[in-house]
This record gives structure tokens, sequence and C-alpha cells, in this order.
């Protein structure tokens, strides 16, 4: 018999939740071909992931929405650590164990992972100690299900597949960090190219009044309702490129945040662009949730990006 | 030959080539976008060219706009040697499973089927731009008979390979997709082939397109 085929080991999708992906940190230099950057939603969390588990950091991870996958481990044995803010279970044949983000876990053949849902946020990552036997398509493995682009055929998991599993590592076991993600209601944004578009009431609005995060959200975009906001311009600019963050105000005046895996050209006057600092708390405001846009000048977004650098690597440094 | 660059947002450079949209315009930012591609400046991350705006994003950890806009502004541009113009033919089968607004565009126009077919096949197309949904070109320019304002509402779902026009442009959608252009006919070929990783377009940005007319049957045989 073989004996690399005795340690194969997988995980068996019983559940696939309802949006679950891999990703990893995206694909460049595509855009002008169509294709976005895609990648982890939540870029800390995703960095932490694959630091918790020692992996490489631009490892591909498991994203799940919401709600998340349910699978069964099938061989040897694997560590896996969850990110985010996420409600898990460990199945084994005769305990069930409430799981802790930001730990690693072991698995054992025959053991369910159950990551239930994402508490009062949207996006969580599961990275295990090894690879997932998957495809990469120019240079990333993220899955951008809208263009059937990179792993998994370029869709989401489905009930009843199989992710294999190369090159389990057994060396960090214990790894650990102590982390509350924050949250916040202020998202920072630099002035958009069609700023002046808006009339001055809708300019003043959009800086003070409260927006809602709509169901109409998912990775390519969120959608807001509020105040509308009005243009007394053009409704429509000559399509030009688009970047993630950025805030177009279409006709109907709902202001719709352009996400990771957005349309590489729009036609809509852009408002505003949400700082980079600010884009891993953004995206994990679920539906429902208030937020208020608040003016920043590029000089003070540029800071802002340092720190938050910094306090990731801080991060990583505590991770024992 | 720039006019102004500004920020879009902290992390990508807003170059506005003006607000004409013409040949000679959209030449100019392909120029850029080739120079800057081939330059592979330190950080850029994208460099999306459009009809008179190319916006160049680039990774905040390893540049910043300030120095990335002096390398723009000071950038020694190249000729690049256009390909023997290539015209590339797409067949655009009309019928009316396919032509979901002729009918309406009939009216909006004031010109008979008959007319439409006449005048959007006897043109060339210039290929301003590729984006929205991969591979997805942006084509003009239409005749002036042709030119027809978008959808009031926008479908939710338009057909792999539908051909469409509005305004000044026609273009065809690479995968179904939301989206508000009328729409005359539909394509048999694969215009986006995401197995071949180095030209995964059938049409790129400053190619030239010209449509042929084919019927179902034609259509049928691309299988």
């Amino acid at each position: 018999m073989n004996i690399k085929n005795m340690d194969k080991s997988y995980f068996e999708v019983i559940r696939p939740g309802i949006n679950t992906t891999f990703q990893d940190l995206g694909r460049k230099n595509l855009y002008h071909i169509g294709i976005p950057f895609s990648g982890a939603m939540d870029n800390r969390n995703y960095t932490l992931a694959n630091e918790i588990a020692g992996n490489k950091i631009n490892s591909p991870v498991i994203e799940f929405a919401f709600q998340g996958p349910l699978m069964r481990f099938k061989g040897k044995k694997i560590y896996f650590n969850i990110t985010g803010n996420v409600n898990f279970y460990i199945l084994k044949k005769k305990e069930k164990i409430k799981g802790n983000c930001y730990q690693n876990y072991i698995l054992e053949n025959g053991d369910e992972l159950d990551i239930l849902s994402t508490d009062k946020s949207v996006y969580g990552y599961l990275s295990i100690s090894g690879s997932f036997d998957i495809e990469s398509q120019w240079n990333s493995f993220s899955t951008n299900i809208k263009a059937n682009i990179g792993a998994n055929d370029g869709k989401k998991l489905e009930q009843g597949q199989q992710i294999k599993i190369i090159d389990a590592n057994y060396k960090n076991p214990k790894r650990q960090l102590d982390y509350i993600n924050s949250k916040i209601e202020n998202i920072r944004v630099i002035k958009g190219t069609n700023f002046n578009y808006f009339t001055e009431k809708s300019k003043k609005n959009f800086f003070n009044k409260e927006f809602t995060v709509t169901k109409l959200s998912d990775r390519m975009g969120m959608r807001l309702e509020g105040v509308k906001i009005e243009n007394d311009v053009d409704t429509n600019i000559k399509s030009e490129g688009i970047i993630k963050g950025v805030i177009q105000v279409p006709a109907d005046g709902n202001p719709i945040i352009m996400l990771s895996d957005h349309g590489t050209i729009g036609g809509y006057p852009k408002i505003g662009v949400v700082i980079s600092a600010d884009y891993d708390k953004l995206v994990q405001l679920p539906p429902g949730s208030k937020l208020k846009f608040k003016e920043i000048d590029l000089a003070d977004a540029e800071l802002l990006f340092k720190l938050y650098e910094m306090e990731t690597k801080n991060l990583v440094s505590k991770i024992k | 030959m720039i006019k102004n660059i500004s920020n879009l947002g902290d992390a990508a450079l807003y170059c506005d080539f003006g607000i004409e949209v013409d040949k000679e315009t959209n030449a100019k930012v392909i120029k850029y976008f080739k120079n800057i591609k081939e330059k592979k400046i330190k950080g850029v991350t994208n460099i999306t060219p459009s009809y008179n705006k190319l916006i160049i994003s680039f990774d905040l950890k390893l540049t910043n706009f300030i120095d990335l806009k002096k390398i723009v502004e000071n950038l020694e541009l190249k000729e690049f040697l256009k390909n023997k113009s290539k015209t590339i033919q797409i067949p655009i089968c009309c019928d009316k499973k396919f032509a979901l607004d002729l009918k309406n565009l009939e009216k909006k126009l004031k010109i008979s089927e008959d007319k439409i077919f006449q005048k959007f096949f006897s043109k060339e197309y210039y290929c301003y731009m590729t984006g929205f949904i991969a591979g997805h070109p942006f084509l003009g320019d239409t005749d002036l008979s042709l030119r027809a304002k978008r959808l009031e509402t926008p479908r939710v779902k338009i057909p792999k390979g539908s051909v469409g026009i509005t305004e000044q442009f026609c273009n065809i959608y690479t995968f179904e997709s939301p989206g508000g252009w009328n729409i005359i006919g539909n394509t048999p070929l694969n215009i986006f082939d995401k197995t071949n990783q180095l030209e995964p377009n059938l049409i790129n940005p400053g190619d030239t397109v010209s449509f042929n007319q084919i019927s179902l049957d034609e259509y049928k045989k691309y299988g």
C-alpha cells in the first residue's frame, strides 16, 4: 500500500455556509482587463490567522461570511485557528468544545468543525497549519465567484465537496493571541474626485448624518441608506476606473461603497474614498449597522495607515 | 499631456486627460498606461485606463501619493509601435431571442430594425477600454442615428455574450451581469478566456473591432 495515500487528509464539507471562499492577499495588475483585486476582506484578521497558524504571509485561508461551514476532518491530525468574532464548536466523538478565536486547536480523524456564525460582524477566517491543495490563478488563490476565477474553480464551497490538505505541520500547536476586535461607527473618508457634483446641503449631510448598512451588501459592495445625497451637476460621469473604498452615489441618492470584488470601471460620481486604515473595520459592519463619515485629509490618512500597520505588527509580535 | 494629477483616496493617483471622449485623448491615456506598466514602478498595484482618465493604485506600505506623482510627472514616454492595425471580427446573431431591446430601440430612435442593423454593421469600432467585468470592452463610436440612453431600469441579468449600445458606445457582456445598455444581439465567441493567462481578453484597448451578422443556425454551429 502507498504510504502517501494513507496519509492523505481532507475536509469534507457537510454544510458550506453562506459565502465561503478561499482568499489570500489578492491579485495585482489586472484592473485593466476587468479583474478586481479580491483577496481577504478583513486584512488584519487574515494576517493574524496565518501568523497564528505559522504559515507564510500570503497563504490562502478560508473566508466565510455570517454563517460559516460545517466540515468533517479525515486524516491523522491538523491544527487550525479561527480569527474574527466567530462562534464555533469542535465536535469530537464524546465531547463538544466551544472554540475561542485566535487560538490553535487540533482536529483528529472524524472530528467536526462547526462554524456557526460571525458575531455582530461579517467575515471570519479559518487557517490551518499546512496548505489547502488548491489551484492559483494569476498568482493568487483568491476566489472571485463573479468571474469564476481562482481556487475551487472560482466557486464558493459546496456541500459534499472535499478539500485536500497537504504539508501539514505540527510545529506551533499552542500559538494564540489575546485580542478583541474593536468596532467603529465613524468611517474616515477623503473627499472624492466628484465631491463638487453634490448640493451644498448634501455635502454637509454626507459628513453629518447617519447611514445604515443595507442587506444588499456583499464582497463587491456595500449599499447604504439614509438621507438622500442630491446631485446638481450630473448623476453620471464618463466611465472610469474604480478602486476599493470608493463611495459612489447613483441617481437614487444612496451611497454605494466599492469593496474587494468591485467592478473595475464605473460611471457614477465619486463623493469620497474610505481611507485604507478603516477598510477592515468597514467591511465588518453587518446590515443594520449605523455609520457616519468623517472627513480627513491625505496626510492624516497616511499617518493613520502607518499606525494601523504598527498595530498589526504589534499584535503579531504578541502571538505566543 | 496629463492635465492634472490628484489623489483618489490615500492609495491611488487620478490622472486627468480632459473631458473629451475621442480616440486622440484615449490614445494618450493608453500611451501612459503602457509606459507605466513597462516601468514596473515599485508599489504600483494596478493601472486602469479609461476614456480620458488613468487611475494608478498603489500599496501604501511601499510608496505614497507624492512620491508616485513625481515619478509619473517625470516619466520619459516612449512610443509603442502599434500592431499592424489588426481588426477583430465578431459575429453577432440578432435573432429575436437575443435582441432584447430591438423593438424599444426602433421607437426610441425612430428608425427601422433594418436601418439599425445597416448602420451598426457598416462601421468599425475602436476599443477605448476593457473592464467593469472581466474582459468587457467599451467600443465606439456608433453612428449618430443609433445613440440612445441607457434603460431607465437596468436589467438584473443580461445574458453572457449580449451586445449592447448606448450613447456613442457599444459593448459585449462577457459574463451574465446586471446592466442597462440596449441589447441588440449576442455573440457566440468567448470574449474572455480565463484559461489564457497571458492574453485572456480577445479585445484590448486600442484594438479595432468589426461585427458581422449571422443567422441563428450559424450561431448554433459555434456550440
